[in-house]
């Protein structure tokens, strides 16, 4: 819909666009918000400068915020939130940025306003954008803050539980810590992606250092070990503790096609028998 | 949910079963999926799919990628106008079936998506509506 | 129509699927396969799946079809090489394949046919290469 009468805002940005200019990194300067410490003044100059052109382009088009116009402005403001936030920048620091650029248009919007009511109707939709704008600052910031945690989430599961080679064929994952269903299920994942990687056809699954289980991880704990089968690998789970039998049974659920054993070694032995090894104590005078 | 982008495909033949299949396989990776979850919503596909074809007499498949803040998610719309189905509990049942499979086409779908609904009506047609988030 | 390709190798037939098969090329394949074991007298069957991304109920049930078709044309039938993403869907969908035995790679397959047969008396001593296949490390 092409705006019949041009608002005040959009005649400021065209003609006052100079003076707003320097209004608004003065104001940036005597606020704080330019933070001298972590960014030249040849750049804020650049970034203001740029946010300018962008806005009155994006006033002009309309105010249907889905045109490409705004598209820019919201593309322009992610860029310039995640280059500064790597600059020391506090999301609250960028906010500001943007909404010390209200004071600025202030005084030429109700220079060009002319009456009072036109005026109040003029400030409250500038203002309403500023704010929208400020704000769309913030949750990028936040965006970008949820991506860290969850890759540094990712990391810590890796490191927490790796899967290791004993012998030849031979691949244990020693689980430590309490098991939410997430966590196994990302853990079995990898355990049978390694299986494909290094071609093992037995794996022990060692639950020595878990406390508990509940009714879902032994799901994902049966689950895995059929899985494996399909593949063509076994499973072994050992380390089961009391309690955590006692948990099984309660529960119902049915190990009777998976083998178990009481300790990592058992579980170790079984294994080198399976991939048709032998274990023997060597005479005294094989001895080393 | 805003709903980024849309297709939609005719399920009329076995081919088209696959055809469905590879393009719910490349919207599950656009959308950033895993590859064990692509292998789940791509295998509901083909079940819900074979659905359609064998027991709905034909219709068409609608995959839709929805992004909500924080969140992305694949939705797969079956819709024909087949007999439908008198008994939706009874169908969601492993190993039920009135056909030549094991029974376990809408269970095992309903297993392998967050969210699955059926709609149907005996005589019009039936409705199943699948999403799977990320 | 289009066919899958199965081999003869000595007394096993390998077929390698390499295709995202339709429900009418799944069925073709259960036929062609019974039909060769019957015409070949051969006593294993190898289904190398890969390079299958995706096996639904309809390809599963394919599978443990044929695995029974030649047991009772006696011949044994070894799956190999299903990719774990593929695997864990199965197992969710409900099909965990009782009765199908299964290796990592269409090699560990064979090594698996021909100790099955050999414990049924029906092969010869496997073959020195597959000893040294067998054997662990030497320490």
């Amino acid at each position: 819909m092409p705006p019949s009468q041009p608002s005040v805002l959009a005649t400021v940005l065209d003609q006052d666009r100079g003076d707003v200019l320097k209004a608004w990194i003065q104001d940036q300067m005597a606020g704080g918000a330019a933070r001298p410490d972590l960014m030249q003044p040849s750049e804020l100059q650049d970034q203001s400068s740029q946010f300018l052109d962008l806005l009155a382009a994006a006033v002009n088009a309309g105010s249907a915020r889905d045109g490409a116009a705004w598209h820019a402005v919201r593309q322009f403001l992610a860029g310039i939130s995640s280059s500064r936030a790597a600059q020391g920048f506090t999301p609250v620091d960028t906010a500001t940025f943007v909404l010390s650029l209200k004071q600025a248009l202030l005084g030429r919007l109700q220079q060009r306003s002319g009456d009072a009511t036109r005026f109040a109707a003029e400030l409250w939709s500038m203002t309403t954008l500023i704010d929208e704008l400020a704000l769309y600052t913030t949750s990028v910031a936040l965006e970008a803050r949820e991506r860290i945690i969850a890759r540094q989430q990712e990391e810590m599961l890796e490191l927490s539980t790796p899967v290791v080679k004993l012998w030849d064929g031979i691949l244990a994952l020693p689980m430590i810590g309490t098991l939410d269903s997430a966590r196994t299920q990302v853990v079995m994942e990898s355990l049978l992606q390694r299986i494909v990687q290094t071609g093992a056809e037995v794996a022990i699954i060692d639950i020595t250092g878990v406390p508990t289980v509940d009714t879902l991880v032994a799901q994902h704990l049966i689950k895995t070990v059929t899985a494996a089968r399909l593949m063509g690998a076994e499973c072994i789970i050992s380390g089961i503790r009391p309690q955590i039998a006692a948990t099984i049974v309660h529960l119902g659920v049915d190990l009777t096609n998976v083998d178990t054993k009481a300790t990592l070694a058992d579980a170790f032995r079984l294994a080198l028998r399976r991939t048709g090894h032998a274990l023997g104590r060597a005479t005294g005078s094989e001895r080393a | 949910m805003p709903v980024q982008r849309t297709d939609a495909l005719a399920v009329r033949s076995a081919s088209d079963v696959v055809a469905v299949r590879q393009l719910v396989r490349t919207r599950a990776q656009e959308a950033g999926f895993n590859l064990v979850d692509q292998t789940r919503i791509v295998t509901a596909a083909s079940e819900l799919a074979r659905n359609t074809l064998d027991y709905g007499g034909g219709g068409r498949a609608t995959i839709e990628l929805l992004t909500e803040p924080g969140r992305t998610g694949l939705r797969m719309l079956f819709e024909d106008e087949g007999p439908g189905i008198p008994d939706i509990e009874l169908a969601l049942r492993d190993g039920y079936t009135t056909g030549h499979g094991l029974g376990l086409g809408l269970g095992g779908a309903r297993r392998l998506m967050n969210d699955l609904r059926i709609e149907s009506r005996p005589g019009k047609g039936t409705r199943v509506d699948a999403v799977r988030w990320r | 129509m289009e066919r899958i390709p199965i081999l003869k190798m000595g007394r096993f037939l390998l077929v390698t699927i390499q295709v995202d098969m339709h429900d009418r090329l799944a069925l073709a394949l259960q036929d062609d396969l019974t039909a060769r074991i019957t015409e070949t007298g051969a006593r294993g069957v190898l289904i190398d799946i890969s390079a299958l991304e995706m096996v639904d109920s309809f390809i599963g049930r394919m599978i443990a079809n044929i695995a029974a078709m030649a047991r009772i044309l006696d011949a044994q039938t070894v799956v190999t090489g299903m990719q774990p993403a593929v695997a864990i869907t199965l197992v969710e969908l409900g099909l965990d394949l009782p009765g199908v035995r299964t290796a990592l790679t269409v090699e560990r397959g064979m090594l698996l046919l021909r100790a099955v047969l050999h414990a049924a008396g029906e092969l010869d001593q496997p073959s020195a290469a597959d000893e040294g296949l067998d054997a662990g490390p030497a320490d």
